[in-house]
């Protein structure tokens, strides 16, 4: 069945990027699969949800690990989400095309429920599982605190699913739905940084590692871009806040610093930390390539988010910026040319973090073909 | 895997649980976290009830602030007005030449004119008015339809070959190519260049071209190649060419024709804007 689902969700994923390049789509943000996708998706994610709840139930040891509880909220709550967002009627049995069960403002808030909880539950509390694992094991250090797993994983659960009106302020969307997204986006604070907190103090006692592992420094560093977009957001879903960087590329790079640095980062943690154990190495193929990896893929999401920042608020003021008798000053196309040298920049720092997993794909390939037998031979650079 | 923790001054306890070699301290939660937290759940209590909050059977409760994002906007709209009324009218009710000659009327009609055109013109003439291919650049001082104030107005209101607007500009130059031999386009293609000193590819043809050019374009080009404003005709003999004034492309305008449309503003503008954003392409540089 693991294979299954192994093979069904690649089929999933050949399918989603078919309709793509074929423009099959029912334009929903993140669930732009048709009907067909969907049901071949719900079907691989049952069969992931009966894996994973049946290996629970068969475990031999008492206790379930904190990282388990995440990505049990994860499977969970992603298969409720895709399958509302995703009720539709096909329009033929032979056709791709289908129309959506929602129309209007209820469409919208539907989907950004979803939307928003496919970053909640997918990319947090599925992280977050991530984390709970490979930081202490890495780190091998205890879990800071157990009692903070346990509140901050029911506040955070129960907290982040009301919050997506968030993104529908000033819209159709009535103010009593977004005062309910913005105040939950502002109480989740707080259970987001717990994690952060538990995976930071985790390596109290040894913090000495940060110089000596650079797996360890990304795993950091990591948890950092975690802190500081869960702050992020909560700070843009207040209405004020939003009426300035709403639509513009504040937004952009709020979603990267989140995707390259927390989603990215802890991914080529647990890379590093996987891949020699599953292939029997005693150790990476070369630790300064991970250090070079860390620098390039740190220093490329401080450029593209912080451009993204500047172009944010740049459009956000151009675009609000009235005359004396209340008259638009700029026009869009002016807004487009004013952000150019700052995509430069962005464009940079895509290449930068680019450049880095490039060179992880390179050392984790060196690391499975170098067997430690042969190792002098095999390797032109030695390994530190 | 299971390696020691190097010793610690004070070693928190732990739950005693193990999962694969992972202990878990049993600190307390953070006291910062914690007052943190519940200072956010107090303000979220507070926020909700100030602002528009809690659905009802029919509607929301709206909040001691009585706070609105639709009511808002609405007020802000109605106080711009209300700050523009005056001067907002004399632009509707003064003759169109007179504005230029009140100051202050120009500078308002002017940036009201401006913020019209990043709206609704940019889009086809560019955001500095200098046109694109099929779309006329604006800081010239060649017309297609004339550039007067009148002329400009008139234009804006009802569009250029419009099927919404019975008044809108028309005019519909044929595709020659169902009426002339493909030699005689070639001829009349390389008149045409010599008409704004161009070098056509075909000297020879020269002549022949424009036999043609007389019996056929010069109703409406004029014998010159001047053009006609009434007509909508472009001028031929100046350096200005609307989609290009290379070889091949006046062949392929002469062949297929050409027949840009542009919309009739009045369904969308009131008349103030209309008027303004005359004023603003009129003092552009290019105005008659």
């Amino acid at each position: 069945m693991a294979w299954f689902v192994f093979w069904g969700y690649q089929l999933f994923i050949v399918l989603a990027a078919t309709g793509y390049v074929l423009g099959a789509t029912q334009s929903r943000e993140y669930a732009e699969p048709e009907w067909y996708v969907d049901w071949w998706l719900t079907i691989v994610w049952l069969a992931y949800l009966a894996i994973f709840i049946g290996t629970i139930v068969k475990r031999r040891e008492r206790h379930i690990y904190v990282a388990n509880w995440f990505y049990l909220s994860f499977i969970v709550t992603i298969a409720m989400l895709h399958v509302v967002n995703n009720l539709s009627v096909p329009v033929s049995i032979f056709g791709s095309k289908s129309v959506s069960l929602f129309s209007g403002v209820q469409d919208a808030m539907t989907q950004w429920w979803y939307g928003h909880n496919a970053v909640g539950f997918f990319l947090t509390a599925g992280f977050l599982g991530m984390m709970y694992y490979f930081v202490p094991k890495q780190a091998e250090r205890p879990v800071y605190s157990y009692k903070l797993s346990i509140i901050h994983f029911w506040a955070l659960i129960f907290i982040y699913i009301w919050a997506g009106p968030h993104h529908l302020h000033y819209t159709a969307l009535p103010d009593w739905a977004g005062t309910l997204g913005m105040v939950f986006s502002v109480v989740l604070w707080m259970p987001s940084w717990g994690g952060m907190i538990n995976g930071l103090m985790t390596l109290s006692g040894a913090w000495d590692k940060l110089r000596t592992d650079p797996v360890i420094r990304m795993m950091v560093i990591s948890i950092g871009f975690y802190g500081m977009s869960t702050f992020e957001g909560p700070m843009m879903s207040i209405r004020a806040v939003n009426s300035l960087s709403h639509y513009t590329d504040w937004t952009i790079g709020h979603v990267h610093s989140g995707a390259l640095g927390w989603n990215g980062m802890i991914t080529f943690g647990a890379l590093y930390f996987l891949v020699p154990r599953l292939w029997n190495r005693e150790r990476l193929y070369s630790l300064s390539m991970v250090s070079w990896h860390f620098w390039l893929a740190t220093i490329g999401i401080i450029l593209y988010a912080a451009s993204m920042w500047v172009t944010g608020i740049m459009e956000g003021l151009m675009w609000r910026e009235v005359d004396a008798n209340g008259f638009l000053v700029n026009s869009f196309a002016d807004t487009v040319a004013a952000k150019f040298p700052m995509y430069v920049v962005r464009g940079l720092g895509g290449l930068l973090f680019l450049t880095g997993a490039i060179i992880m794909c390179y050392n984790l390939y060196m690391t499975v073909r170098r067997s430690p037998a042969i190792a002098p031979t095999n390797s032109a650079v030695p390994a530190e | 895997m299971a390696r020691q923790p190097r010793q610690e001054r004070q070693e928190p306890e732990t739950t005693g649980h193990e999962w694969d070699g992972i202990r878990e301290y049993n600190n307390p939660l953070p006291r910062w976290w914690l007052w943190v937290f519940y200072a956010t759940i107090v303000w979220a209590i507070w926020y909700s009830i100030a602002y528009p909050a809690w659905p009802l059977i029919e509607g929301a409760t709206t909040g001691y602030k009585g706070w609105s994002t639709r009511e808002n906007v609405a007020k802000a709209i109605a106080e711009a007005e209300a700050a523009n009324a005056a001067i907002n009218e004399r632009p509707a009710s003064a003759e169109l030449t007179a504005i230029a000659d009140d100051p202050e009327l120009q500078a308002y009609a002017t940036s009201a004119g401006a913020a019209v055109f990043k709206t609704w013109c940019a889009q086809c003439h560019g955001s500095g008015a200098a046109g694109a291919k099929g779309y006329p650049n604006l800081l010239d001082n060649d017309w297609l339809w004339g550039g007067t104030m009148e002329d400009i107005h008139t234009t804006v209101t009802h569009g250029i070959r419009s099927e919404d607007d019975p008044d809108a500009r028309y005019s519909e130059m044929p595709a020659f190519g169902d009426i002339l031999e493909d030699e005689e386009i070639a001829q009349v293609a390389n008149y045409v260049m010599t008409l704004s000193g161009g070098t056509p590819p075909d000297a020879e043809a020269v002549a022949a071209g424009e036999e043609v050019f007389l019996d056929n374009c010069a109703v409406c080009h004029m014998d010159d190649g001047s053009g006609d404003i009434f007509q909508g005709a472009p001028a031929l003999n100046d350096a200005i060419w609307l989609y290009g004034g290379d070889y091949a492309t006046i062949v392929e305008t002469v062949t297929d024709s050409r027949f840009g449309v542009m919309p009739p503003w009045q369904t969308r503008l009131s008349e103030a804007e209309i008027r303004a954003v005359t004023v603003y392409v009129h003092q552009l540089g290019g105005g008659e």
